[in-house]
């Protein structure tokens, strides 16, 4: 069963002047259990695939398919309960709530999508250890180096086991070391849980990780490497 | 206590900006005080005008004949009236009920003459339905049922150039429409304080008012005071009850007795409410900006938790949750606030300058001592935390229309 499925997506925006074609009849399909990156210059709309993907931003034309469900066509409700329920997003900006600390912005999607106290807090503290967290739970964005906050967005991302991760660019503004324990938390979640991952990166070394590499330039697909082949 | 995340999130969203949610807390107070304080003020006052009213004269109820409270006719008459006022007083248990007579007649002094109102009253019970005879400030009341006595207001004294031991001749028609005309010496006068009762009025037993007027033991009207005034609805059927169907008369309350006086508070309670109206929606105002500022502001938030998974409903439900908090707020704040000062004038009293003259045509003391109840200290706020939370509603509906990846592009 293939994961995403994307059908021939325009995407196209008016900046100034200039209509800008983000993303060109592409074509797109990714397993269950896949670990792609997509890789491309700036403007290469790799984001906008992300985000058409995830169901943030509607394509002009073509269709996108989660899981065997078309959700181009999906209400905005039906497409919020879709994330809370099978997607996971990281972003680059880290994206916390600065008012929440580390704990309760994990519990935060728990708590909409309807699980217990006990629960949800036992869940955000096992995954604030995974991710290396643990003793930091009570302190908000402020307080955490960026390094931390990432990890915080990562285990906000997975805490729920979604069945499919879109990050954007999640090691942007990681060091190395930190970029390799994120990194090896996906390999694992990806081996062990079998959760799809969809990778925008600029990042050689993330797309080290990749099963598949999908090249973008000009919101067309120009390369499609299947690395465990190779 | 576990308190949720979401109301967790409110409560700290609410106070990122302290000073903008105290300025708007502050408002709130203000506002809610200021009603409360009026309100109190407002209402007690309209309880003293009802009550100093239907003390003055009217009593709580009046048993009459039928059609005499529209046209005063002489003839339309209570038959044997002091036997009906006492079979009343002893089934009711009430002490306060008395006959009156009444008929207009000219006075006149030796230099003077005014048409007046002459009642006809018993001195026994009069002093229970009436604050006439307590309002005597030079001489007395009469004590006997037939003496040739009579107590006029100071104001009518004055304009007739009389003190108390001087005459005054009576001239009028009686229940038979026979010539009516009698001498009385001035036993006392008093200052009500009320201009058209000191002016207008004089007060004559009942017997002797029998005799002048030809009422063969009738009289006009027999007064009633309940033990209070939320207990008329209570009395007014006993009293009913009590009349004998042959006689055919009717028991009229105080809202029938004094519709002018109804009228007036309705009056006055539009006006009011007409201003406080005013204050709501612009506390209102107020919040709507504070809210729509808060919500422009995390526009960039919004976008993160709608990516999440957060419908823009729940989002708007969140804003609507932050407002609820910052109303409370105001609300219990400007309660306490308004309890406070209404209690402390409660004890000291209220007064401004000119407002003994103002009080005086409303039958009201020229200091006011203002109750809290839970009425006045409640229907202000509430009306202010209404019109917050409605006020709240467009910046919440406008989530609807926030798209989660503009949102993210907006300034963080």
């Amino acid at each position: 069963m293939s994961a995403v499925r994307c059908v021939d997506l325009c995407k196209t925006y008016r900046q100034g002047d200039q209509d800008i074609k983000a993303l060109d009849h592409v074509d797109l399909e990714i397993s269950d259990g896949g670990f792609v990156c997509l890789s491309a210059p700036s403007g290469g709309g790799k984001t906008t695939l992300l985000n058409a993907i995830g169901g943030l931003d509607k394509p002009d034309t073509g269709e996108v398919w989660i899981a065997e469900q078309r959700i181009d066509q999906m209400s905005k409700g039906e497409l919020a309960a879709l994330r809370l329920s099978q997607i996971g997003f990281v972003f680059q900006a880290y994206n916390l709530i600065p008012v929440l600390s580390a704990r309760e912005n994990i519990e935060f999607v728990m708590q909409v999508q309807g699980q217990p106290t006990a629960l949800r807090r036992d869940k955000a503290m096992a995954i604030l250890r995974e991710v290396g967290l643990a003793g930091l739970e009570d302190r908000r964005p402020a307080e955490m180096s960026g390094g931390q906050q990432q990890r915080v967005a990562v285990a906000r991302a997975i805490v729920s086991r979604p069945a499919l991760v879109l990050a954007d660019e999640p090691t942007a503004n990681l060091d190395s070391t930190t970029s390799d324990g994120l990194m090896a938390l996906f390999v694992d979640l990806n081996q062990n849980h079998n959760t799809t991952f969809v990778i925008a990166t600029h990042d050689q070394r993330v797309m080290g990780y990749a099963k598949r590499l999908i090249r973008m330039l000009d919101g067309k697909i120009v390369d499609d490497i299947d690395q465990q082949a190779a | 206590m576990a308190v949720n995340i979401i109301s967790r999130l409110a409560w700290r969203n609410v106070w990122r900006h302290p000073r903008r949610t105290w300025l708007t807390i502050g408002a709130m107070v203000f506002s809610n005080a200021l009603l409360v304080f009026m309100i109190s003020i407002q209402f007690g006052m309209y309880g003293l005008m009802i009550d100093n009213t239907l003390k003055a004269f009217t009593g709580h109820m009046q048993v009459q004949a039928p059609g005499y409270k529209d046209d005063l006719k002489m003839r339309q008459v209570v038959p044997d009236a002091a036997t009906l006022a006492e079979k009343l007083r002893s089934e009711l248990k009430l002490d306060r009920i008395s006959a009156r007579s009444s008929a207009f007649a000219l006075l006149s002094s030796e230099d003077r003459s005014y048409g007046v109102q002459v009642f006809g009253v018993d001195p026994q019970y009069e002093p229970g339905v009436s604050t006439i005879p307590g309002l005597v400030r030079e001489g007395r009341f009469p004590t006997d049922n037939n003496a040739q006595e009579i107590v006029i207001g100071k104001t009518l004294a004055r304009n007739l150039r009389v003190e108390t031991g001087d005459e005054l001749t009576l001239l009028g028609s009686g229940r038979d429409g026979s010539f009516a005309a009698a001498v009385a010496e001035i036993v006392g006068i008093f200052d009500s304080g009320v201009p058209d009762f000191d002016r207008s009025i004089a007060e004559i037993p009942l017997g002797f008012f029998g005799d002048v007027f030809f009422m063969d033991h009738a009289a006009h009207s027999i007064v009633i005071v309940a033990p209070a005034l939320s207990a008329v609805e209570e009395y007014r059927p006993r009293v009913e009850e009590l009349l004998s169907p042959a006689d055919g008369l009717v028991v009229h309350d105080w809202n029938a007795l004094q519709p002018g006086l109804k009228q007036a508070i309705q009056a006055d309670i539009s006006s009011a409410f007409f201003m406080y109206g005013i204050l709501v929606i612009l506390v209102a105002f107020s919040v709507m900006n504070t809210q729509l500022m808060s919500v422009l502001e995390r526009t960039h938030e919004f976008g993160i938790v709608m990516s999440l998974g957060v419908t823009p409903g729940r989002l708007g439900r969140l804003v609507l949750l932050e407002t609820g908090m910052i109303a409370l707020a105001g609300l219990v704040l400007g309660a306490l606030v308004g309890g406070l000062i209404t209690l402390w004038f409660g004890y000291k009293g209220f007064s401004y300058p000119g407002m003994d003259q103002l009080a005086a045509n409303f039958n009201l003391p020229s200091r006011f001592y203002p109750q809290v109840t839970v009425l006045t200290l409640f229907l202000g706020p509430v009306f202010v935390f209404a019109g917050s939370i409605l006020s709240a509603l467009y910046p919440a509906l406008r989530l609807q229309w926030v798209h989660p990846v503009e949102a993210m592009r907006s300034l963080q």
